[in-house]
């Protein structure tokens, strides 16, 4: 679009932000009572459904488990009508299946599997509404599914995306940022100690400006994570309550 | 034909009605329960860096010298004694095996058992101690969070209004209706397939949607919990019990009576 200012002379991004300001985030989890964890997140336009299943058996073959610990097995579907055109995504595309091995790695590193050896947990999230940071907000909405199914995790898993636009690295971006074509990084960190779970980048970046970039990214997931935080104690705080002592 | 719409509306968090905050320490993963390096770790926590770090949401418990977090949903863990209701799924094909209990047991049944072992990967040995476990005829399955089902000394419980119920600690809950004579040779074998009386089928709907209707407002589930829940939803008719409303109501009824019979 002719005339497009990612980030205007005073500051401000084309939705009215700052530079490092992310969206507004809202999440509710044990949305299915079916499941054995479920949770849903809004990132501004952004919306993301995950459900969790288990540690239960494998399921299939037996030979794939792994004696000393559990398997994490995630699947990444986007709705048909997430996006601005309606777009029929077969299941096993490319994408998919790219964000599927994206999210296990991720989820491998958290989740403490040596607790359930032979056991598989399995992650499926789902994209209703894509308006750019679907990695980070498939990230967000399944720790906090792991979390309501009380699978044991050594940590929050928080992620967030970051941008560079004309020297100032933007954090949390939107789709028409994202389709502007600048370089754009996805970053998953577990935030108590900040370990970084998952790094992803594939455009090019000079080698100068990737630790501004690298750093905006890691305080907007340490901002997500005071987020989550608020939401999973205010959940326990009230089925500690309905419990009673 | 009636049809009953609803639309959805926000409605307050339960806990606020209730009026009372939790004296629990509550914690998420990450956070760090004790720098103290004398506590045994158990359930729910894990050792990072010279302090005991949670790996669950949930509160934290002390007994002793060991500390554990509490999750609210958990899979559930076996402990030796518990009871459980399962059902078969698959079972061990070898040839002694064969000759001694396919007569008794078969795939798909549905079964109570006691737990006689644990093994190291969170496998569980299940036995059928005596002629009170065994296979289960006619009756309801609700299917439950574990962490709901109440500790006590016995999960077979006879309820003054009709009915039996088995809570399984797996979170199973089987309601039956009551068997007339104890027949102490037959044993836990033989399925009873007689037909069950109309009165005694409401009785058992009735329980079902009172576990299920105190299972929605997360309270604790065992014997008395059930019983001033059905006594409470007697004035309602039985599909009436599962209405948002109605269950809030009855479920309040029933957390009063406790708290007036503990006190």
């Amino acid at each position: 679009m002719a005339g497009l200012e990612l980030l205007s002379d005073q500051g401000y991004r084309v939705d009215g932000r700052r530079a490092g300001e992310l969206r507004k985030i809202q999440a509710r989890m044990g949305v299915f009572a079916q499941a054995d964890g479920s949770a849903y997140i809004e990132q501004g336009n952004t919306k993301a459904l995950a459900v969790v299943y288990g540690p239960h058996e494998i399921r299939g073959s037996r030979s794939r488990a792994l004696p000393d610990r559990a398997l994490v097995n995630c699947q990444y579907s986007s709705a048909t009508f997430s996006t601005g055109e309606r777009k029929r995504r077969p299941h096993g595309d490319r994408k998919s299946c790219e964000m599927g091995l994206q999210l296990r790695q991720t989820f491998e590193a958290a989740i403490l599997t040596q607790l359930h050896p032979r056991s598989q947990i399995d992650i499926y999230v789902q994209v209703l509404q894509a308006d750019g940071g679907t990695y980070a907000a498939c990230v967000n909405a399944a720790t906090l599914a792991v979390l309501d199914a009380g699978i044991p995790m050594r940590d929050f898993v928080c992620a967030c995306s970051a941008g560079f636009v004309e020297g100032t690295a933007l954090a949390d971006l939107s789709h028409v940022e994202e389709a502007a074509g600048g370089p754009q990084l996805a970053l998953a960190l577990l935030p108590a100690s900040g370990q970084i779970a998952l790094l992803e980048m594939d455009a090019r970046l000079h080698e100068d400006h990737l630790e501004r970039v690298l750093e905006a990214a890691a305080q907007a997931a340490r901002d997500v994570h005071t987020l989550l935080d608020h939401v999973v104690r205010q959940h326990v705080r009230e089925a500690s309550i309905l419990l009673g002592d | 034909m009636a049809m009953e719409m609803r639309l959805p509306v926000a409605r307050k968090p339960l806990s606020e009605s209730l009026g009372r905050d939790t004296k629990k320490h509550l914690v998420v993963p990450g956070d760090t329960i004790t720098t103290d390096t004398g506590f045994m770790r158990g359930h729910g926590t894990y050792m990072g860096e010279e302090k005991l770090i949670a790996s669950v949401a949930g509160s934290v418990e002390r007994v002793n010298k060991l500390i554990c977090v509490k999750a609210l949903n958990t899979r559930y863990n076996g402990e030796v004694g518990d009871i459980v209701v399962g059902r078969i799924t698959e079972r061990r094909r070898s040839a002694e095996d064969e000759l001694a209990m396919r007569g008794f047991l078969q795939e798909g049944d549905l079964i109570s058992a006691e737990v006689q072992a644990v093994f190291s990967d969170g496998a569980v040995s299940l036995h059928t101690r005596s002629l009170k476990y065994g296979k289960l005829g006619q009756g309801v399955l609700v299917q439950v969070s574990p962490s709901l089902v109440k500790r006590q000394k016995t999960h077979f419980h006879d309820l003054p209004c009709g009915a039996s119920v088995i809570l399984g600690n797996n979170g199973f809950i089987w309601i039956y209706p009551t068997p007339e004579h104890k027949d102490e040779d037959a044993g836990g074998f033989t399925a009873n397939l007689e037909p069950v009386s109309l009165a005694d089928r409401e009785v058992i709907s009735r329980l079902r949607n009172c576990v299920v209707s105190l299972v929605t407002q997360r309270m604790m589930l065992y014997d008395t919990s059930i019983l001033y829940c059905y006594e409470a939803s007697l004035s309602h008719q039985i599909k009436d019990i599962l209405k948002p409303e109605v269950m809030e109501e009855i479920v309040l009824e029933t957390r009063q009576r406790l708290l007036e019979q503990e006190g």
